[in-house]
């Protein structure tokens, strides 16, 4: 007996947007249906990962993490080559320097950092703070004028620091991050405020602010879940891609802190397998970006990834 | 909630000079005012003094007065298919049909002119015997345009149900079978046709009527109403519409709530 396979009619869709310039520029969203649904839409982007690179040597990383990187933790545009290499198809420079309680690097120091960073690869680049709001508006003024015209993604915009950012987006033609606390009312606040100040929508990405496996995933889930439904039925201010923070919260779990033991197993397979996971859930609920630090956890989200974007079509 | 301006009908003293005067003034007015205060569709109809010969043509000169001032598609609003099919013809975008009822020669012209121009099509809950008293009787009369819709190919979701609201001071007891009868015709199918109404018809006559006006459109929304025909010149009622999405859970709250619902 035939099978009637049924399939939803969509209204509209997310919003496609570019990072970087031609010839080395990166796609995300514009789907038209729910994830890997290629029976019922289209997915005309895949998912993407950045691997993460910082502007100083991260103090708390455990060794299995650190060893894939040994020798550039200390000079970013190296680790940035080193990511590409790995096939890291963005770069997400974190400027945890420019953290009070680090160094305090000064924001003019910050876009130096940049500078070196995009220097160095092809690839785009995602732009980050340390997510001190006030620090990183100053910063991020700074950066967004130092990378003029590359088409980054920067961030992140907070209801108390979105002005600033925002401004040096549409001034420097940068694309923003907009982050709101696992709260999409307040997700689709930012994103009116921010488009009232006329960056346009396609220019804004979504951090819902996710949680890991066994640390909150199911809400970060449900909430990208009902923004993208939201999204397919035609409300604008939730129609972003979703930008996914997954390495920095994987790696601040137990599970993947905790060194080899004989209950537990080896740490670098348990730690990979946790940022995998979490990150292949939240590409299940519609997230579009990726930022990773493993660079076998890339390789594994990948080739998961190319497997869910073979057609499907009944 | 898709609000339709009621506002360019020849029932209206300054449409009716316009259409006499062939100045179209008003109409570009009332087109650009609806579309500030938040229609999403104007309704456009020629009004009772035009002859049946020469309403095709204003028809068609409405449609495009309207069009020029306003990017909003209209709601092709009147008893005669040739008014109806000359505004197709000339309409932007994709346009409404209003209306046909539940008589099969009515439904045998307006469903097939709604698929040939990919139109959205208001059916009315009634026949030649008049307004049903019950719910019930609505829903069936529904099912015999949902029937039709099917037949002749038109999507569902294009089908407006109008379950025909009465005047609260002439047929109050109406007031609560069309309540009734929206949450009935919102399970005839699967996709469910959408429902509409003219919603100014339930205070024609009455006191307090931009009260009764909300008030019903909020109850009614709640029982399933999908867009009604409206004064969205009342800011209380787009008002009550934008809150009722939220509070529907059709509409995902954030604070300007009721300026992005005045956006789409």
């Amino acid at each position: 007996m035939a099978v009637t396979i049924a399939k939803e009619r969509w209204t509209s869709k997310v919003n496609e947007m570019v990072i970087g310039v031609e010839p080395n520029v990166v796609k995300v969203g514009g789907d038209s249906t729910l994830p890997f649904l290629h029976f019922e839409g289209e997915m005309p982007n895949k998912p993407v990962v950045a691997l993460e690179v910082w502007d100083m040597e991260p103090p708390d990383w455990p060794a299995v993490l650190t060893a894939p990187f040994a020798g550039v933790l200390g000079d970013p545009a190296a680790w940035a080559k080193k990511c590409v290499e790995y096939g890291a198809g963005l770069i997400c420079l974190r400027l945890a320097a420019t953290h009070p309680d680090n160094k305090d690097a000064t924001p003019e120091e910050a876009a130096q950092s940049a500078l070196k960073v995009a220097g160095a690869v092809d690839v785009p680049l995602i732009v980050i703070g340390s997510g001190v709001e006030e620090k990183d508006a100053a910063v991020m003024e700074k950066v967004g004028e130092a990378l003029n015209g590359r088409k980054c993604l920067i961030g992140c915009a907070t209801v108390n620091n979105y002005k600033t950012i925002t401004a040096s987006c549409m001034v420097n033609g940068h694309n923003i991050i907009a982050s709101s606390p696992l709260d999409i009312n307040l997700a689709k606040q930012l994103n009116i405020l921010i488009t009232e100040m006329n960056l346009a929508a396609d220019r804004i990405a979504i951090d819902p602010l996710v949680g890991a496996l066994g640390y909150g995933i199911e809400y970060a889930y449900s909430i990208m879940e009902r923004s993208r439904l939201g999204a397919l039925t035609g409300d604008k201010m939730l129609a972003m891609p979703v930008i996914c923070f997954v390495g920095q919260e994987a790696w601040k779990s137990k599970e993947a802190k905790t060194e080899d033991n004989e209950e537990w197993g080896a740490q670098e397979r348990r730690a990979i397998l946790w940022e995998v996971v979490t990150a292949t859930s939240f590409a299940q609920a519609g997230g579009s970006i990726f930022v990773l630090r493993h660079p076998e956890s890339l390789k594994q989200f990948n080739t998961h990834i190319a497997e869910m974007m073979k057609p499907n079509n009944y | 909630m898709l609000l339709i301006g009621e506002r360019i009908n020849g029932m209206f003293k300054d449409i009716k000079e316009a259409i006499l005067n062939k100045d179209p003034a008003a109409v570009e007015y009332w087109a650009k005012r609806q579309t500030e205060k938040g229609a999403h569709i104007l309704d456009v109809n020629t009004g009772p003094t035009v002859s049946k010969e020469d309403q095709p043509a204003v028809m068609e000169w409405l449609v495009k007065a309207a069009q020029a001032a306003s990017p909003l598609p209209c709601c092709l609003d009147s008893t005669n298919p040739d008014a109806i099919e000359a505004g197709l013809k000339v309409h932007k975008g994709r346009a409404m049909i209003n209306s046909t009822s539940a008589d099969q020669w009515k439904m045998d012209i307006y469903f097939p002119m709604a698929v040939k121009y990919n139109a959205m099509l208001i059916g009315l809950a009634m026949n030649e015997k008049g307004v049903p008293k019950s719910a019930a009787d609505r829903a069936a009369l529904a099912m015999e345009l949902i029937v039709n819709a099917d037949m002749h190919g038109l999507p569902m979701p294009d089908l407006f149900v109008d379950p025909l609201a009465l005047p609260a001071n002439v047929g109050q007891d109406h007031g609560p079978e069309v309540i009734e009868a929206i949450r009935q015709i919102k399970t005839l199918a699967d996709p469910p046709p959408r429902t509409t109404m003219g919603l100014s018809n339930v205070s024609q006559r009455c006191a307090e009527r931009h009260l009764l006006n909300r008030t019903y459109m909020v109850l009614c929304m709640a029982a399933g109403l999908d867009s009604a025909i409206v004064d969205v010149d009342d800011e209380l009622l787009v008002d009550a519409a934008a809150a009722a999405e939220v509070l529907l859970n059709r509409d995902i709250y954030c604070d300007s709530f009721l300026k992005t619902f005045r956006q789409r």
